[in-house]
């Protein structure tokens, strides 16, 4: 085919079946990956079998069994491989977490708080499947979603930050919140909602000036709104991680809507702006570009930590070091197992495993923007490509920062990396876009009776 | 532990990692058949040889498997087996006919959501009446539905090929 005809394709869904035995398989799969890793684990670091290797892998086993059968039930025409290798990649978390507990000077063991987070995650997760019935009920909630949005972003201003980055809403007593991560389901939500109803004035009214459409002045507004938004949170929470999400999620989902690249051009241009007047006065990022760019300088008595990431990264090879065998210790950053989960992993399965864990995420990315396609209505369209989207560019902020592509910000890896609120966040965006992809796969209801047979029926004295 | 143990336990993790994305892959792949991916421009330009050249020869394997596998739910010869939208925004767009009711108009909802100034929002349905032969209804729309050159006001069998007609898109059933 000629260039001419991309982007001409139709696909049109033929009744597919439920594929819930396909997901069932899988997920007997994915539960026994961890399993094996923990007893690897322990072999490598005690010379036997961790004791709580039972209890551990029916822990695990009755969580993936009580989702599956909730999907089987309340979403059975869902997508079988997002449960699946969220599973696993929580799993792996969940063992890599325990891995660097071993580990004493790396400080408190959070496995245990870690397996109670997953719990609740999916606790979560079955329960948006059971209660929310259909998708486009959360297009009600707009401007709702909108205000609780901006709330959960400008809450972490009133606390105290923590390592530089004011990220935590933190409650005396109860431990502390992230809230940006579910800020960006519910911002999602809002994007989904707004742009269905303005896309056309977004899309139709512009003008055409060297090759590009440019949009009116006025309809610039919303886009100049959100970066302005975006540039406040890098200022005053400097967090360059949400910053970025934020904005991203924003241009990506009026690129979907509008079908527009001006607007992608815009965007990067308006985000490479900000980023570098605000990285002219703001010390926290200097310092994070500062390190990116001089990863070798000495600080603190010894190289930075993007460096001892990548140490991790060479020492680990191409097939790694084996799991548990690792040097990950010696990393002194400041979260081994959150932000910095990534260099362990590379460390002890090398490049071919991180490669694997890579493309999981690329996969589950996949099936998500792949429900987008298969939806019919289109704010199920543009909130299944937000939450993907939204994924996909935390995961690449992250894997980012961690392998030094880009100036290193404080977000977590999705599912893998030790944070309560992240895990829990997670597994709500997996429940919404398994709910999306159950209503764009189910197939076409049986054919209505003929309302006119019935009327021309004979009637039989 | 010994050294040959945990470097085989170590490939073996590996092995499976990987085992488990192609596993995945397949997934994805032998997923692929719930949906058909039809070529616009393809049918626009070339379309009238191309319909030429399906006619001269004997129909594709895979539609014949197809007929094939329907079992009870087997058609009468010479009936439609999908509906092609063949001018409009949405030209190329196949559905197959099914037995299903295909509902057409701007509502969300529509199996064939029609992106049309012309049309409202529940415009017209297409459905088999017991015989299955499909028949057209027009929903009370603002601005009609066609059958060739004539607005429907009943319920309407369609013949084959016969163009329906609702706003700027032209919709059509083939065998």
């Amino acid at each position: 085919m000629s260039s001419s005809t991309t982007n001409t394709t139709t696909i049109g869904t033929i009744g597919a079946p439920s594929r819930r035995n396909t997901e069932l398989a899988m997920l007997v799969f994915a539960v026994l990956i961890p399993v094996f890793a923990y007893i690897n684990v322990g072999l490598a670091k005690d010379g036997s079998v961790p004791a709580g290797v039972l209890g551990y892998s029916l822990g695990l086993g009755l969580l993936a069994a009580v989702a599956h059968l909730v999907v089987r039930k309340w979403a059975p025409y869902a997508d079988p491989l997002m449960l699946p290798i969220s599973t696993l990649l929580n799993g792996l978390g969940l063992i890599f977490i325990w891995r660097l507990d071993q580990e004493h000077s790396l400080g408190k063991a959070m496995a245990p708080n870690q397996l109670m987070w997953s719990t609740f995650g999916v606790a979560l997760f079955l329960g948006i499947l059971i209660f929310l019935k259909d998708h486009r009920v959360l297009q009600r909630y707009t401007y709702i979603s909108m205000v609780v949005a901006l709330v959960l972003l400008v809450a972490p201003v009133f606390f105290p930050g923590v390592n530089g980055a004011k990220i935590w809403i933190t409650i005396p007593g109860l431990g502390s919140l992230q809230p940006g991560e579910f800020a960006k389901i519910i911002i999602a939500i809002f994007f989904a909602g707004y742009l269905m109803v303005k896309r056309d004035a977004l899309a139709l009214a512009s003008r055409r000036f060297m090759g590009l459409y440019l949009p009116r002045g006025r309809d610039l507004g919303p886009i100049l709104v959100i970066w302005a938004l975006s540039l406040m949170i890098l200022v005053f929470e400097t967090d360059l991680g949400t910053s970025l999400l934020f904005f991203g999620l924003f241009v990506v989902m009026l690129y979907v809507a509008t079908e527009r690249t001006s607007w992608i051009v815009f965007g990067l241009l308006l985000s490479a702006g900000g980023a570098v007047a605000v990285a002219t006065f703001e010390s926290h990022v200097q310092i994070r570009v500062h390190n990116w760019l001089n990863p070798l300088e000495l600080s603190n008595g010894g190289v930075t930590e993007t460096a001892q990431a990548m140490y991790s990264f060479g020492s680990g090879g191409i097939l790694g070091s084996g799991l548990g065998q690792g040097y990950s210790r010696l990393i002194q950053g400041i979260a081994p197992k959150s932000d910095y989960i990534l260099a362990t992993v590379g460390e002890e399965v090398g490049l071919a495993g991180l490669m694997a864990i890579l493309l999981l995420y690329g996969l589950l990315i996949e099936r998500g923007i792949r429900t987008a396609l298969a939806a019919r209505d289109p704010f199920g369209k543009l909130l299944a490509i937000g939450l993907s989207g939204a994924f996909a560019l935390q995961v690449f902020v992250v894997a980012g920062g961690v392998t030094g592509l880009i100036p290193l910000t404080g977000m977590t890896m999705p599912f893998l990396a030790q944070g309560g609120s992240s895990v829990i966040a997670n597994w709500a965006l997996v429940a919404i876009l398994l709910r999306i992809s159950d209503t764009a796969r189910r197939p076409a209801p049986a054919p209505a009776p003929s309302t006119d047979a019935e009327m021309t029926q004979v009637v039989r004295p | 532990m010994s050294e040959l143990t945990l470097t085989v336990m170590r490939l073996g993790f590996l092995a499976v990692l990987w085992l488990f994305v192609i596993v995945a892959v397949q997934v994805i792949r032998s997923d692929l058949f719930g949906t058909r991916v039809t070529q616009r421009g393809a049918a626009r330009r070339g379309g009238q040889e191309a319909r030429a050249q399906r006619q001269a020869a004997a129909p594709p394997p895979q539609q014949r498997r197809q007929e094939g596998g329907r079992g009870n739910n087997r058609q009468r010869r010479g009936a439609p087996t999908k509906l092609v939208v063949s001018e409009g925004s949405l030209t190329g767009t196949t559905v197959a006919l099914q037995g299903q009711t295909i509902s057409l108009g701007r509502a969300h909802d529509s199996t064939i959501v029609l992106d049309d100034d012309y049309a409202s929002s529940r415009h017209a349905r297409i459905y088999p009446d017991r015989d299955g032969q499909w028949i057209v209804e027009d929903l009370g729309s603002t601005n009609g539905t066609y059958l060739d050159r004539t607005r429907l006001t009943t319920p309407t069998p369609i013949p084959l090929g016969a163009p329906i007609r609702i706003g700027k898109t032209v919709i059509e059933l083939r065998k």
